[in-house]
């Protein structure tokens, strides 16, 4: 691990912890722009089972290919698919970093996410943990892939906004 | 309790009338009524899904799932055949298996030792002669006159069709084909033509709602065209699409049977954009329908299979929806998606691509959920209500379009008939 953690540099850790940071704050505001800005053109953005992914059964709850599809899946939330208002919190723990090569950063982060909905208590929606790939482009890190493998055996009813 | 029209069960709510257009609330939050749904449609008298043979493909594989709120273990011998046995071991009754799937030679109860084939004979007892003390002296044991073949696991009967397993706690059922009948027969071969199932994997959600608005939802060709703005948009689900209902004789089960307009021949996805109004996708992919020989004319065959599960082919989406009642107010939902053997890797992909609709995350499926949640909300509250199923008027018939409740009323029709019967 430390072999890996010296490949990084104080800025370059810092740059990543903003990276990871600033993905919970726009997802938990909803600034679904940003969002996509923070993936990479040709992105691959996961959420899937961890029963699936333990069995390497290919299927996700979604799978998304590119930044097009990061934008349809915005276009769906906002003007296709009906749902109950709710606000979701992210809570992130640190990067495990389990490679870091010229061109990316492997790392994977335990995650946590609650539901609030209008007027009830706020419930655990999901977590999991995270494999991410974060590579060095033109306007800063970006991540070139993000996969949630969730522990949550039931999704509670639905799951509108990307995690 | 209020004054019940009904004439065998008093627990029954009271329906207005003797048609089936008027729900009453009542009976999706009643728990009497929930009990006696259990014990008539789960656990009596009809198939309940439990899998599909691609998910224990060798011998000794096992999957853990539920028939109605009981656990049952679908388990492949080493003969090959499918058996299914309840979750409960004949000696103190906890629920041994908690492995959801696996592969083993036996199940071993961990409290005693009992031990099990994979038929559910009782194999091992331990201690069952006793201990012999120092003094050569027998202690305790089980009684002379126990029998292992008295003490199985219950052992359910099973039918297996084009791969796929039902089982039934009731020994007297009809056989599978008589079950779903002539009508819905086709429809069920259309998709499960023999052809080896090639598992991709689950979607589990758990629905507040009570389960028959899950079998109500996909008989219901109303919504969809309107609800889900994507399938509108796409020209996947219009209610100008040829279409056509079916369902058995009973009224139980259905078939909703679509073919997407122009879009759907050839793949042809320039084509869909004329559906758009608009609205432009900036990856086409998710909707990169092909068309596969064993379609036939419809490009969408919904089958809902009284009570438990239902079939979707949504263009190159299939899958299986398994419904696991929670109560009165509640229901697992579970989405086996699969493909064929002879799929190439491109229609793989589609296939999985196309799942982005379908599930707890879909585009046409998760305000499926949505609904469901915000009606159960009111029946909790008014259980007095009614909700109407009126469109395309009071009877239950076949038709030639998708303008009309006829499924919904079909499924309370059946529903009065069996609950309504002497117990």
């Amino acid at each position: 691990m430390v072999s890996h953690m010296t490949a990084l540099s104080p800025t370059e850790w810092f740059a990543m912890m903003q990276l990871y940071a600033e993905y919970d704050a726009v997802v938990d505001a909803a600034h679904w722009e940003r969002w996509v800005q923070l993936f990479t053109d040709d992105c691959i953005y996961r959420v899937q089972p961890r029963e699936n992914f333990d069995r390497g059964l290919p299927l996700a709850t979604l799978s998304l290919e590119g930044k097009g599809m990061l934008l349809d899946r915005v276009f769906g939330i906002r003007e296709t698919l009906f749902h109950d208002p709710y606000y979701q919190r992210h809570v992130t723990g640190p990067p495990l970093v389990t490679k870091v090569t010229a061109e990316a950063i492997e790392l994977s982060v335990n995650y946590s996410v609650f539901r609030t909905k209008l007027s009830q208590p706020t419930t655990v929606f999901n977590v999991g943990r995270t494999i991410d790939v974060v590579v060095n482009t033109a306007n800063g890190l970006r991540f070139s892939r993000r996969e949630f493998i969730y522990d949550s055996e039931l999704i509670p009813n639905s799951m509108i906004y990307p995690i | 309790m209020e004054q019940s029209t009904n004439s065998g069960n008093r627990a029954l709510p009271s329906w207005p009338g003797d048609d089936s257009h008027l729900i009453p609330f009542d009976v999706y939050t009643n728990d009497q009524v929930h009990s006696l749904e259990l014990e008539r449609f789960f656990y009596n008298k009809h198939w309940c899904y439990v899998g599909l043979e691609a998910e224990v493909p060798n011998p000794g594989d096992f999957k853990r799932t539920s028939i109605g709120e009981r656990s049952v273990i679908m388990v492949k011998d080493k003969s090959g055949q499918i058996c299914v046995v309840e979750n409960i071991c004949a000696h103190r009754g906890m629920r041994f298996c908690r492995e959801r799937s696996g592969n083993t030679t036996s199940f071993t109860c961990p409290y005693h030792q009992w031990n099990y084939s994979l038929q559910g004979d009782l194999r091992g007892v331990p201690m069952r002669k006793g201990v012999t003390s120092a003094d050569g002296v027998v202690q305790g044991g089980m009684p002379p006159e126990f029998d292992v073949a008295d003490h199985g696991l219950n052992r359910l009967t099973v039918a297996c069709r084009g791969g796929v397993v039902f089982a039934s706690f009731d020994s007297s059922v009809e056989p599978l084909d008589q079950f779903l009948g002539p009508e819905i027969v086709p429809w069920f071969d259309r998709l499960f033509n023999g052809r080896t199932l090639h598992l991709l994997g689950y979607n589990r959600q758990r629905i507040p709602g009570n389960w028959k608005l899950m079998q109500e939802n996909i008989k219901d060709p109303y919504h969809p065209g309107l609800l889900h703005t994507w399938f509108v948009t796409f020209g996947l689900w219009r209610a100008d699409n040829k279409s056509m209902l079916r369902m058995d004789r009973h009224g139980r089960h259905a078939a909703m049977i679509s073919t997407r307009g122009n879009a759907g021949v050839g793949g042809d996805v320039a084509k869909v954009q004329s559906f758009k109004r608009g609205m432009e996708l900036h990856d086409e992919r998710i909707i990169d329908i092909v068309p596969e020989a064993w379609w036939g004319e419809p490009s969408v065959v919904m089958t809902t299979v009284f009570p438990s599960v239902i079939f979707q082919q949504q263009v190159n989406s299939v899958s299986t929806r398994q419904i696991i009642p929670c109560g009165s107010g509640n229901f697992d939902f579970v989405w086996t998606h699969f493909g064929f053997d002879d799929d190439s890797e491109e229609m793989t992909e589609r296939r999985l691509r196309q799942a982005n609709l379908f599930g707890p995350a879909g585009y046409v499926s998760a305000d499926d959920g949505e609904v469901i949640e915000f009606s159960q909300q009111s029946f909790d509250s008014k259980p007095a209500g009614t909700s109407l199923a009126l469109l395309g008027g009071t009877d239950v018939g076949d038709t030639e379009h998708m303008v009309t409740e006829t499924l919904i009323r079909g499924m309370y029709r059946y529903w009065r008939t069996v609950m309504d019967a002497a117990p």
